[in-house]
């Protein structure tokens, strides 16, 4: 029966990647290779291996070249890639992939950078003979040196958005990292002239810019890394023994674990509400009201995580550092809690007070 | 760690139904005026308006036909809780009973206690009150000293309990008390619920006042109070189990998260359509918190519906959802200063927060508090 019901075969077929994903993440993101990561390496086999494994088409249509899996079972995979705090660009390049089959109808190989990543960063877009030409400068793009493209939100005079997929090697690029010692270049791109099959008018989740997507993505894997740091503090507190017993005995750490463990159930609802959305009405507010949560609760949530690691927790010895330096930049990037907060907040007014319980009990955030 | 799931399920068709339903019904007595939703929510006692709303068939819907109700799924049922609060409907009148007292009569009680009670819920005419809570026993319920013994056909109680909200409005308690010793290793053994009819005699009711003066609380008092055995619920001895798995009812439900919604209604209009970034973002920050709580109450009860038992995930609920609760007057009383007062009539926002002010801090308290919650979470977390 379940071969012949095409949503079965689809929900096995999602089964079947994210366990693939699981067991090589877990088999190949030792702690040695992160530790290669954040000295700059990349690991061009491990890349090569997700290639391999589908997972960077994962959310692109078969009819485009893709997996073709549903959205909404395709981003469990960065929930997994964050628990295991993957030093790659797969968010990046599976959501760049989706956005650009959308808007192109076809799938472009990875790795790709997407922006701008945040809040003000803009770049101009003008039509010069039959190509465009480009002006500006972007901050803190994701791998943008290590990516075959970085596929870009920009916007005409008019106001009107575009994608444009920029190959490697277009503009100047500076390297820099974030806290999680993930590359994140400038790209400056005054003058780059782009050929008119590579820009396309802005789909739907990217009219408005790049960072309801980039939020989107940011929010599974943070939830996926808010769990392994949980992970992490609940194995140490159950070894680790003082005062003749351990750690995990005493209330004081049962009181704080089990609060945190709430922020990551609330945080996982959050993130599932975004992952839902994708492609429907509303997404852009179902991604804010996902990314205001989750980023609240990064703070509480790695502070409670770190104190009871005690002061092996602040050092290069164990990996808790992976995940708690990860999402202290994660946070920031494509709009923090205070951008997208700020953003609710003026829906919410503008409704009036009646009109949000329709909202949130039918989940549609128009 | 056990990976906390929230899945969301779609509404059933009688969920949506009872959503079409309860809707009607709210905006007819909200047209009507019958009651003030900025000053009421589900601890508020109207009988006549559970009378209503138990002839508009809004409530135990989930109970089968053959005792009053629809045979709805408890998803149905979750529907009409959330827009009940979210409406500010003064509920309480029948709010345990279909929460949590009916649906371990149904459960677990004898069949003529079913048939004397059930309908009566179903009509929203029967107000029930929970006897858990004893002046020595409070957070540590497995302390009961209230004693049943047994008498021929029936039990006779002597005891006490306390913290028995609305016990002067009820018909009904369900009682939990000791029909045997606890052993030396198992403190859970030996207990027994069972259902206390308040009219009659052996039983009295002594107000406490809360911090505003309201009247909600009471001790209850038996001496030799006198209840048939076909009115115990359960097994004799079977009282643990019971009261834990009717706590997750307890705790599960939209009035961990939604007390003071009412607040946020208010909250928003009193800010207007212009917020300055300040209020723009306070009032956004509590938007993630509740829409994210929504999601979680309705996957607890779809897992309801499904027949689980997440003792665990309504602990994870009412410990955010209370944390919400709990926030939500602190950042309107931030953002949109005013010296609240209670008689500050025609002045809605006002009156509404010095109300909930005055009432937050029953919020983590009651149905378990913070401490037990975060035990009962660190307990699935392995940790004790």
């Amino acid at each position: 029966m379940s071969t012949t019901n095409p949503a079965n075969e689809t929900a096995e077929m999602s089964a079947i990647v994210l366990e693939q994903a699981e067991r090589l993440f877990r088999g190949e993101i030792t702690k040695e290779r992160l530790e290669a990561a954040d000295g700059g390496a990349w690991p061009a086999e491990l890349w090569a291996a997700i290639e391999e494994n589908g997972l960077t088409l994962a959310m692109v249509p078969e009819a485009a070249g893709g997996v073709g899996l549903p959205a909404a079972d395709a981003l469990k995979l960065l929930r997994l890639s964050g628990y295991h705090t993957l030093p790659l660009p797969l968010a990046e390049t599976m959501v760049g992939a989706a956005l650009w089959a959308e808007a192109s109808g076809e799938a472009v190989g990875g790795p790709l950078a997407i922006g701008p990543t945040a809040p003000g960063e803009q770049l101009l877009i003008a039509k010069s003979g039959s190509d465009w030409k480009l002006a500006g400068t972007l901050t803190r793009i994701p791998w943008a040196a290590q990516s075959a493209h970085a596929l870009l939100h920009a916007r005409d005079a008019a106001g009107a958005g575009y994608l444009v997929l920029l190959p490697q090697g277009s503009g100047r690029i500076e390297p820099r990292a974030n806290i999680g010692k993930e590359a994140r270049d400038t790209l400056m791109l005054d003058g780059v002239v782009v050929p008119a099959a590579a820009v396309r008018p802005a789909p739907a989740a990217c009219r408005e810019g790049m960072l309801a997507a980039g939020a989107l993505v940011r929010t599974q894997q943070m939830v996926g890394a808010m769990e392994r740091a949980l992970d992490y503090a609940l194995a140490y507190v159950m070894e680790r023994k003082q005062f003749g017993r351990e750690l995990a005995k005493f209330q004081a750490i049962q009181q704080q674990l089990a609060e945190v463990a709430g922020l990551y159930a609330i945080s996982s609802a959050a993130a599932d509400g975004a992952r839902e959305a994708w492609g429907r009405p509303g997404f852009e507010m179902s991604v804010a009201l996902a990314k205001a949560r989750v980023g609240e609760a990064v703070n509480r949530l790695t502070d409670v995580c770190h104190q009871v690691h005690g002061a092996m927790g602040y050092t290069q010895e164990l990996p808790l550092h992976f995940a708690t330096r990860r999402l202290w930049a994660w946070r920031e990037e494509f709009g923090n809690e205070t951008h997208w907060q700020r953003r609710i907040g003026e829906w919410a007014c503008a409704n009036g007070g009646e009109a949000l319980w329709r909202a949130l009990a039918e989940n549609r955030f128009e | 760690m056990e990976a906390f799931q929230f899945d969301v399920p779609a509404l059933p068709a009688d969920a949506l139904e009872a959503e079409r339903r309860v809707r009607e019904f709210l905006a007819r007595e909200r047209a009507a005026g019958t009651y003030q939703p900025h000053l009421s929510s589900w601890n508020t006692h109207d009988a006549e308006f559970s009378r209503r709303a138990g002839r508009a068939g809004l409530v135990a819907v989930g109970f089968p036909k053959e005792y009053g109700g629809q045979g709805w799924s408890m998803l149905a049922r979750y529907v009409i809780a959330r827009e009940m609060l979210a409406n500010g409907a003064p509920c309480f009148a029948h709010w345990i009973a279909e929460r949590q007292s009916g649906p371990q009569i149904l459960r677990h009680g004898s069949e003529r206690a079913r048939k004397l009670i059930l309908p009566k819920i179903c009509a929203g005419e029967c107000t029930f009150g929970i006897g858990m809570s004893e002046p020595d026993s409070g957070s540590d319920l497995a302390a009961v000293r209230t004693r049943a013994v047994r008498q021929g056909d029936d039990w006779v109680i002597n005891g006490s309990k306390i913290w028995t909200s609305n016990a002067h409005n009820a018909h009904y308690l369900i009682a939990l008390v000791r029909t045997s010793e606890a052993d030396g290793k198992n403190r859970h053994v030996g207990l027994t619920q069972f259902v206390i009819d308040m009219a009659k005699p052996g039983v009295k009711v002594r107000p406490i006042y809360n911090l505003a003066g309201g009247h909600e609380f009471n001790e209850v008092h038996f001496n030799d109070y006198v209840v048939p055995d076909d009115m115990r619920v359960g097994e004799l001895g079977a009282g643990w189990d019971m009261v834990t798995g009717e706590l997750a009812f307890e705790r599960s439900g939209p009035d961990r998260f939604l007390s003071d919604y009412r607040l946020m209604v208010e909250l928003i209009d009193r800010v207007g359509t212009k917020p300055d970034a300040y209020q723009a973002v306070e009032i956004g920050r509590l938007v993630s918190h509740l829409s994210a709580l929504t999601r979680m109450g309705t996957s607890i009860a779809g897992m309801l519906t499904a027949g689980k038992s997440p003792q665990v995930e309504a602990a994870l609920l009412k410990d955010v959802g209370n944390v919400f609760e709990r926030e939500l007057p602190e950042v309107a009383r931030r953002i949109a200063p005013v010296q609240p007062a209670p008689d500050d009539a025609g002045a809605r926002y006002s009156e509404t927060l010095s109300h909930i002010v005055q009432h937050a801090p029953s919020y983590t308290l009651r149905g378990g508090t913070r401490e037990i919650l975060r035990g009962v979470i660190a307990r699935a977390l392995g940790l004790r």
